[in-house]
Order: structure tokens, then C-alpha cells, then sequence
């Protein structure tokens, strides 16, 4: 299966006996492409199949009895873009006095000040997890506020931590080693085993960051 | 409510079910018994669901004594099984009684012994599984010595059998069938011949995570990482060093690394009871 199939699937490809990876060219089409997914799931209209995995410009299709038979059908799926609010918002107050604020100020060419400004100013929407549980990677940021991860990451990085790297910014879920630049911090529980869903930011999720003061 | 108390934890010892499936999209990995087959033989010989938990040993047994009589099968890596000192069979339902110890010794082959009790070891579970998860942490603590843990009641009537096959172990080389793909466009066109030509042991870095390899480098065409991608268990991943790495039940959920085939999963278990040093001999196959 190869090749522009005009709804923005480039290729499917076999992992194994029983899973798909679905190749798409942009992190919108993955986030639509997932949200059709889950669209038809919810549907009754997808095979059976336990693992439906959004990434940066794949989704992955595991545990799928006949992955030829959806292989072949994915090409003629129509698979609308995502909508603007058509997803549920999550809003995070942070507190702009991480460790790396000024770093990213003088990477974006502006006050500490207004890298909170824009950073809160910007709706975001969780493309994928991964890295570890409920860790969202959040897309939405514009091409000049890309910023590369710390050369050396830190052993320890606290829960809550807001942090950026490269076109992402996410929220570590619990204390962990990281190399993202860490700009805030926010007291919400980003993942707890007892609530359904156990992650605050799951897939598709829409994301608004809240200011509440510089420094502590 | 009968419960255990943790007398030898020996070197890793988990509780492990059939793992949480279906929480890939939230980075949570599948985790469960590394050798299924053992955990759920297990469970049955004592009369229990195989969705029942366990306690996956690894090379060096455990022991713990129960409060109360209680009805335990050892499987998976063969080993010599104990009961208040009296030796007892492997791989059978064995009735321990209240306040003996029952003693799971050394691996003799292979790697992980499972043990089941009836009812089952009834830790709380975490999303819907009592696996403990070592790649994110997910799931009760590793046994220590000293610990509790909570047996459930038991359900069923244990098997009447006299014997179970061994299973999963590899007798001297631990054969895997790699079908090819997704990313094996990102290796040099010699690489599965690198793949299948031989020279690879299991690496003592092995772990619940993946089985890793030592032998030759399996050269790439491109540099590189992918954008972030999801992760099937069984997926032979390639970091810059070129020696791969066969996921297992505590892999990643995405990765950047690329993927050169998939191992199926028939063949896991027997990869996860191959001791450091087995020879390991890639076939390709077509999927």
C-alpha cells in the first residue's frame, strides 16, 4: 500500500502478523486519523483490535486479527480534518518560575514575562503520549517558538513540571529524569490511576495553560 | 483472608497477570507475564482464571510462607520445589500447609518460575491489572523481604494432573522468527543477511523490558530518528549502536529508533527464558 490516497494517507505498513502502522504526512492528519478511528470504534465499525497508538505522523493498529482487510479498506476511508472544538478542554494554571524561563526567553528573543504571555495564549492539543504514563506531547506551537532540549537533561525533573522541546510542550506527570526546558510548574493531578481516564491529557485532548504568577 | 508473608524475595521478584492492554494511547505499557503460557498453566493446575495474578521469579526463586493452607503450582523455569522443608512436585498443584514455607529454589533451566496460588495474589489492581510494570512503575513494588501480600479466596478445583510439559525453554539456541518491517527500508540492503548469518547472544541487560542482543552491529542506510512512533511487543528495534533490542512485556509505547521486523508473539516466551549467553539464531520470515 503506498502513496497519496487523498485522505492524507501516504502508506500502510505491516509490523508484525497483526498491527498496522498508518502513515500520515503532518501531526494533524495522525490527530485525524485518530479521532476517525476512534469515531468508527465508538461506531461498531472498526475490526477488533486493542491498541489504537497516535504518534507524530503514524497510528499504530495492534492486536487486529486481519490487518490485510483494514489495509486494504484504509485508502478509501474519508477522514475529516479535526475541528477546532470538537475535542474537551483542559485548563492549566502554571506558575512561570521554572529553571529554565530565562533560557527560553532569550531563545525566543523576549521577556520572561512574555514568554509567559504567548505560552498561555496558545490553545494546544495533545497529539500523543508516550515517555511515560499520561506524559501528552502538545502540539500548537509555531514554528519559531521551537526550541531544542537541554544539552544535558536533568537526573530529576518534578511533577508538574511544564517543560518544552522541540515543536512540543507537555507537562511532566510525576517527578523523572527530562531534558525538556522548563518554563512552569502546575499543581493539577496529571495522572492518577484511580480516575477514568487516569491521564488528564490523553489524545485529541484540547489544552489551555492559565497563568497564575512568576515567581514563588 | 489468607495472605502471604515474603520470607525470600530472591534477585526480581514481580507479581505479574495477563498485563493492561489498551492503555498504549496514554503511554502505559501492556506489562504481564513474560512467559504467558507458564503463568496461565499455572493458575489453571490450582484452579484458578489465568487472569488470576501471579509471582514471576527470576533465576533465583523466591519463598514465602502462607497464613493458611493453601493450594500453589510452580511452573516455567524448571526448579526444585519445597514445602515445610519436604521436597514437592514441580509443575502440579501442591497443598502447602498454614505457616509452612514454600520454598521455590534456583532455576535449573531457563529463567522465571511462576507461581500461582488458588485465589490468586489479590494486591489492588492498577488499571484494571495486578502486573507490576518496570518500565513506568505501574503496579505493586517488586517482593522484598518481609512483605505482605493478600491472597484472594479460592474459586475452582485444582487440576488432577501428574505432569505438564516444560514449555518455553530453548534447548541451546533460542530460535526467533523476525518478520520484516515496518522500518527495514532504513537498513542497508546487507542487514537482514547481518540479521540471519548468526554470531548473536542473549546480552545479560536483558530485562522485562526488552531482550537485548550482543553480536554484530546491523548496519543502517540512513541516520538518524524517526518522528515518535508506536511500539508492538515483539518489535526488534535498532538504536545507533546497531545491536537490537526484542521488546517485551514492559516495552516502550513509542519510539524513534527504527523497527527492522517483529518477532511473533509465540516466540516470546521462550526469548524471555533464555538466559544471558544463549545463542540466538534469526530466521526471516514472511508475514
Amino acid at each position: 500500500m503506498s502513496a497519496a490516497c487523498g485522505n492524507g494517507i501516504q502508506r500502510v505498513l505491516p509490523v508484525g502478523r497483526h498491527a498496522l502502522l498508518v502513515e500520515v504526512a503532518t501531526t494533524e492528519e495522525a490527530q485525524a486519523l485518530h479521532a476517525e478511528l476512534l469515531r468508527r470504534r465508538d461506531a461498531g465499525a472498526l475490526p477488533p483490535v486493542r491498541e489504537i497508538v497516535p504518534a507524530a505522523r503514524t497510528v499504530l493498529l495492534d492486536g487486529l486479527a486481519d490487518p490485510r482487510g483494514l489495509a486494504a479498506a484504509l485508502p478509501r476511508w474519508d477522514i475529516p480534518p479535526v475541528a477546532a472544538a470538537d475535542a474537551p478542554l483542559v485548563v492549566l494554571p502554571v506558575r512561570y518560575d521554572g529553571a529554565d524561563l530565562a533560557e527560553v526567553a532569550t531563545l525566543w528573543g523576549v521577556s520572561e514575562d512574555e514568554v509567559a504571555r504567548v505560552h498561555s495564549g496558545i490553545e494546544f492539543r495533545v497529539a500523543f503520549c508516550g515517555f511515560a504514563p499520561g506524559f501528552g506531547y502538545l502540539t500548537g506551537l509555531p514554528e519559531r517558538l521551537h526550541v531544542p532540549r537541554r544539552a544535558t537533561p536533568r537526573t530529576s525533573v518534578p511533577a508538574g513540571a511544564v517543560g518544552l522541546a522541540g515543536p512540543y510542550t507537555g507537562v511532566y506527570p510525576r517527578s523523572s529524569p527530562g531534558g525538556w526546558q522548563i518554563v512552569g510548574r502546575t499543581d493539577a493531578a496529571l495522572w492518577d490511576p484511580e480516575r477514568e481516564p487516569a491521564a488528564l491529557l490523553a489524545p485529541g485532548t484540547r489544552v489551555r495553560f492559565e497563568e497564575r504568577g512568576r515567581r514563588a | 483472608m489468607n495472605a502471604l508473608t515474603v520470607v525470600r524475595a530472591g534477585a526480581l521478584t514481580t507479581v505479574q497477570d495477563l498485563g493492561r492492554p489498551g492503555h498504549a494511547h496514554l503511554g502505559v505499557p501492556r506489562s504481564g507475564a513474560l512467559d504467558e503460557p507458564a503463568h496461565r498453566l499455572a493458575n489453571r493446575l490450582v484452579g484458578n482464571p489465568v487472569e488470576h495474578a501471579t509471582l514471576e521469579t527470576t533465576l533465583s526463586g523466591c519463598a514465602v510462607r502462607a497464613d493458611a493452607a493453601v493450594t500453589v503450582a510452580v511452573t516455567g523455569a524448571p526448579c526444585a520445589v519445597r514445602a515445610g522443608g519436604r521436597p514437592v512436585a514441580w509443575g502440579a498443584p501442591v497443598r502447602v500447609p498454614a505457616g509452612a514455607v514454600l520454598e521455590v529454589g534456583a532455576a535449573t533451566a531457563g529463567l522465571r518460575s511462576y507461581v500461582a496460588f488458588a485465589g490468586g495474589v489479590a494486591v489492588p489492581p492498577v488499571l484494571g491489572s495486578r502486573s507490576r510494570d518496570l518500565l513506568s512503575g505501574l503496579g505493586p513494588e517488586p517482593l522484598s523481604d518481609g512483605a505482605r501480600l493478600p491472597l484472594g479466596a479460592p474459586s475452582g478445583a485444582s487440576a488432577g494432573v501428574d505432569a505438564v510439559p516444560c514449555g518455553a525453554l530453548p534447548l541451546g539456541e533460542l530460535v526467533l522468527p523476525v518478520v520484516p518491517g515496518p522500518r527495514a527500508d532504513w537498513f542497508a540492503p546487507e542487514a537482514v543477511g547481518v540479521l540471519a548469518g548468526g554470531g548473536f547472544r542473549v546480552s545479560s541487560a536483558s530485562n522485562r523490558i526488552g531482550l537485548r542482543v550482543d553480536g554484530p552491529g546491523l548496519p543502517r542506510a540512513r541516520g538518524g530518528e524517526l518522528p515518535s512512533e508506536g511500539l508492538v511487543r515483539g518489535a526488534v528495534q535498532v538504536p545507533p549502536d546497531g545491536r537490537p533490542v526484542v521488546f517485551l512485556a514492559d516495552h516502550p509505547t513509542t519510539g524513534g529508533y527504527p523497527v527492522i521486523g517483529v518477532v511473533p508473539g509465540p516466540f516470546l516466551p521462550g526469548a524471555a527464558q533464555s538466559r544471558p549467553g544463549t545463542p540466538i539464531r534469526f530466521v526471516a520470515r514472511r508475514g
